[in-house]
């Protein structure tokens, strides 16, 4: 069964450092909660650690785990961008009661994406959704206003319906292959009746897209982003996303493509990075901004999705999701060290109060866009590229025009960025962390776009079933 | 020795940046010598190129996963304007040593600048070429932001960004189309330019080479897309008006030399004639609209759209294979690439005389001014000498260019370059005209004593100083140079121009 809690190192740090930090964090005083933090960042950066230092791909637990290139890459991915996220939350969440609440649920929520990205078995799919799930629920609502409460309750309703519609899926899917485990999939489900696999695998998608923040799923997205903190919102636009879009990709590489999977995922891609882009042209509010934003981006990476299997897919999709996660983050770190700020049109004369900030809110929002010599360009290009060479043409050219019109929406926010503020702006120079977050992972951006030759290196490799 | 001419003003920019207690004079001193340098570096570089074919070549894997590498070189069509761009950097360079506020920034600010237009002219791959292109944009944006004058100078700053980033996207697009057509994919300028891989795929060359036109145009400028030029001049310092208009207009006009006519040769020829048209246009609009100007500098602005239409006449002209033989194509990039570095060298130097006149008057209006020739003997002849040079009277560089120009439009587009030869006449009569009333008249000297006051203060304005002389006289000779013995520059751009004609002809 090759049972090896070793290779599970990198989620059992996570899990026990969520543990030390909740029990840290309930012996110690209000104002001395750093400390649990401190404990947070150790285990996340020590899952990271663990998984770049040594990767030996294989599937343990009777193969319903698997660990190569994509399970790696998450598990270096989501914990670096939750250390970012408890940098930029710091100054929004220090001395506050539930301080260490945030650090856990963070942390779970970390998990889960793991899970999810490296399941091989519809049952632990299952089971990462609700890790990567649950914890959510509680970081969205954790600012406990109105706002919180109704980004909980939308996050929590959508959660729960898309929850039950997958374990339907995943007793299709089981009922047809007669087994769980991906392996068997790939060989049963061809055999299987072919409107039971239909339902199945839309059922088991539609959980998936929901944590991805896709079209139809995507409602929840600027609600829930709006009302939470930003800190909240980083995590729900980026952590679950990695580890959602790394597990459709593994689902689609084992159903049976000549079923129309790919048109299915295609279309989904289309309508998602669409609509995403054209609510996100009549924003005012930067948060709902960025929410629309990650949705479109959601439609580019499903392009990978799509071609999954294509050679360069999946290097695409992990260079993709790297420089995205990070470019997202950088921007919700923006929006954490401006909390004065509220509206687009508050941001006039960030340039000159707070050149940091505004300098890496630029990287940011235009490495979203996909300008060189950011990451984000080599991951766009190269999603591009498969989804090109599958045959996907109409869907490039699709995708290459709502990256221009996606230019108007993130300059609208970066214009009065530079211009002349008539009056003093709102105070608000706190958050040096929060700056911190924002310039690290602007830096980031850019040089892993430098770099970006080693960063194909590292994510050469197959998928394992 | 490339990447050492191209980087060396960035590295002095950290440094600059880095060394908090430097006195103002000193760093004017260090931008000066670097500058200085680097223009010596360019002509050791052009003494020692080779034959033909790309010199001082670069070539290292950059992100090998995209076909992308680090490939710089030198031929006919780039070295000559490495050369014009180190010659302007070290004239603005000079003519800062007297002016600009917070020299140290300025300073780094130029100077990184410098390796932005450097490492354009020098690419040898498309991503290095767009990555140098923004942030070209964005430097130039923060000259004009953090050192323009007047109220408007954020705002003008914003929107040359606007336009000219925007336009950046349409060309970043155009480029990935060439990579997805390409076979192997690659962004390798000397491959793509070989493989020349849209040919002869009807709607989707026109596309890519409309989604490059639009990116370069904007950057050029041409009509209609070239609103942003006017108060991005207007409000920008003086020495940040001679690098935009001298060398980072060129990067549209070069692009179209080095990209797009080269890389989509059919599709080229087959919209030759919106070239043409679109030239045409420019350098009549230009002409005309500088003809309406009361703004010494803004009439400027706008002889450089005019200009460089005459460019897009001769590149179009090259592109129409049928009708003209190869002689006068090639005949007709020459003159292009001539014109280039011609404008570049006088409108850098008209430009700085505007700021001479700002900085003694804190006006442009040409209104303000009257009787220069007897106030400010130095000033008045050598803008009189760079307003000849502009309107093209044999002698000077832009004579040599036009006139290449309009031999080689000739035979292929008979009405469109008789249509823009009447901008010459229309220039004339722009710069005669702004000579007549700013330099003649009464001295206002002359106006304080006889109480005729209305304009504030009326002192005398003071002449051209030291470094102002030096950094104008410059390029003015150097026009003069190209004028008199253009063969050394022709020997360097004809074999090239020659190849790019050949290529659009294929």
């Amino acid at each position: 069964m090759n049972e090896k809690p070793l290779a599970l190192l990198p989620e059992l740090i996570l899990l026990l450092g969520a543990v030390a930090t909740l029990l840290s964090g309930s012996f110690l005083p209000r104002r001395r909660q750093g400390v649990a933090g401190l404990v947070a960042a150790l285990a996340l950066a020590g899952s990271a650690a663990v998984a770049l230092a040594g990767r030996s791909d294989q599937t343990v637990y009777g193969h319903s785990f698997a660990i190569d290139v994509a399970t790696s890459a998450i598990r270096v991915l989501a914990p670096t961008a939750t250390l970012l996220v408890l940098l930029l939350a710091t100054p929004r969440i220090a001395g506050n009661r539930r301080q260490t609440e945030f650090y856990v649920l963070a942390l779970l929520a970390t998990l889960g994406a793991q899970m999810l990205a490296g399941s091989s078995d519809l049952l632990v799919l299952a089971v990462g959704y609700l890790l990567a799930t649950v914890p959510l629920y509680g970081l969205a609502g954790w600012g406990r206003d109105a706002g919180a409460a109704e980004a909980a309750l939308k996050l929590y309703l959508f959660g729960a319906l898309a929850g039950v519609v997958m374990l339907g899926g995943v007793g299709l899917l089981y009922a047809s292959a007669g087994g769980t485990r991906y392996d068997e999939l790939a060989s049963g489900l061809p055999a299987a009746p072919r409107g039971l696999v239909v339902v199945g695998v839309v059922g088991v998608l539609t959980g998936l897209l929901f944590k991805a923040g896709a079209a139809p799923l995507h409602f929840w997205v600027p609600d829930t982003v709006h009302g939470a903190t930003a800190g909240a919102g980083a995590v729900l636009t980026t952590v679950p996303k990695v580890g959602a879009l790394v597990a459709a990709y593994r689902l689609v590489t084992v159903i049976p493509a000549d079923d129309g999977w790919p048109v299915f995922v295609a279309a989904v891609a289309a309508v998602t990075m669409t609509l995403g882009n054209l609510a996100a042209l009549a924003q005012t509010v930067p948060q709902r901004l960025l929410a629309y934003s990650t949705i479109s981006q959601v439609g580019y990476l499903l392009m990978a999705v799509a071609v999954a299997g294509h050679r360069d897919a999946l290097p695409a999709l992990l260079v993709y999701l790297a420089a995205y996660a990070l470019a997202n983050v950088g921007a919700f770190a923006v929006v954490a060290a401006t909390p004065g700020r509220r509206r687009l049109s508050d941001y006039r004369g960030l340039a000159r109060r707070r050149p940091a900030v505004a300098a890496a809110l630029v990287v940011c929002l235009l490495g979203l866009v996909g300008t060189p010599p950011t990451a984000v360009f080599l991951g766009k290009l190269t999603v591009f590229e498969a989804a090109w060479d599958g045959g996907w043409g109409w869907l490039v050219v699709l995708a290459a025009v709502n990256t221009v019109v996606s230019l108007a929406y993130y300059l609208r926010w970066l214009v009065p960025v530079f211009a002349a503020s008539p009056d003093p702006s709102p105070a608000g120079s706190a958050g040096r962390s929060a700056e911190l977050a924002a310039v690290v992972a602007a830096a980031a951006v850019l040089l892993a776009g430098l770099a970006g030759g080693a960063l194909y290196d590292a994510v050469g490799g197959t998928l394992l079933r | 020795m490339l990447p050492l001419l191209v980087f060396v003003p960035a590295l002095a920019a950290v440094g600059l940046l880095a060394a908090r207690g430097l006195r103002d004079r000193a760093v004017r001193w260090i931008w000066t010598a670097v500058s200085v340098a680097e223009a010596g570096g360019a002509a050791a570089m052009w003494a020692a190129r080779p034959a033909s074919g790309f010199g001082y070549e670069v070539d290292v894997p950059w992100i090998p996963g995209l076909g992308s590498r680090f490939h710089l070189g030198l031929d006919g069509l780039s070295l000559p304007l490495v050369a014009m761009t180190t010659v302007v950097f070290a004239a603005s360079a000079v003519y800062s040593l007297r002016h600009g506020d917070r020299p140290r920034r300025l300073a780094a600010l130029f100077l990184a600048l410098e390796t932005t237009c450097l490492g354009l002219f020098s690419a040898l791959d498309l991503i290095v070429f767009f990555v140098f292109f923004d942030l070209s944009i964005v430097g130039m944006y923060a000259v004009v932001a953090g050192w323009g004058h007047g109220a408007q100078a954020a705002r003008s700053a914003l929107k040359f960004f606007l336009y000219t980033f925007v336009g950046s996207l349409a060309l970043l697009v155009g480029f990935i189309g060439l990579y997805l057509s390409s076979a192997p994919r690659t962004f390798d300028m000397v491959a793509l330019t070989a493989q020349a891989p849209l040919s002869g795929r009807g709607v989707a060359g026109g596309l890519v080479l409309l989604a490059v036109t639009i990116g370069l145009a904007v950057k050029t400028p041409t009509v209609p897309f070239h609103t942003w030029l006017p108060p991005a001049h207007t409000d920008a310092p003086a020495a940040g008006s001679a690098v935009l208009a001298g060398v980072l207009l060129k990067m549209g006009t070069y692009g179209f030399v080095r990209i797009a006519m080269p890389m989509l040769p059919e599709a080229w020829r087959r919209y030759a004639m919106v070239a043409v048209v679109v030239g045409v246009l420019s350098a009549l609009y230009g002409a005309l609209v500088a003809l309406a100007q009361t703004s010494f500098k803004r009439m400027v602005a706008y002889t450089s759209v005019n200009h460089m239409g005459y460019v897009l006449l001769a590149l179009g002209a090259a592109g129409m294979v049928g009708g003209s033989d190869s002689q006068a194509r090639s005949v007709a990039v020459t003159g292009a690439m001539t014109q280039m570095v011609s404008h570049g060298l006088i409108t850098a130097a008209l430009f700085l005389l505007a700021g001479v006149l700002y900085d003694r008057g804190g006006t442009y209006r040409m209104a303000d001014w009257s009787g220069l020739a007897g106030d400010a003997p130095r000033f008045a002849t050598a803008t009189a000498l760079a307003a000849f040079a502009s309107l093209g009277i044999p002698g000077f560089s832009g004579f040599i260019a036009e006139f290449q120009i309009f031999t080689g439009s000739f035979g292929s587009t008979p009405i469109g370059a008789g249509l823009a030869l009447l901008g010459i006449l229309l220039t004339a009569g722009v710069f005669l005209s702004a000579l007549h009333r700013i330099l003649l008249g009464p001295s206002r000297g002359a106006l304080a004593t006889a109480g005729a006051s209305g304009h504030g203060d009326l002192r005398r304005p003071g002449d051209l100083n030291g470094p102002e002389t030096a950094a104008v006289a410059a390029l003015l000779v150097l026009s003069l140079l190209i004028g008199l013995f253009p063969g050394p520059l022709l020997d360097v751009i004809e074999p090239a121009s020659r190849g790019v004609a050949a290529l659009v002809a294929r």
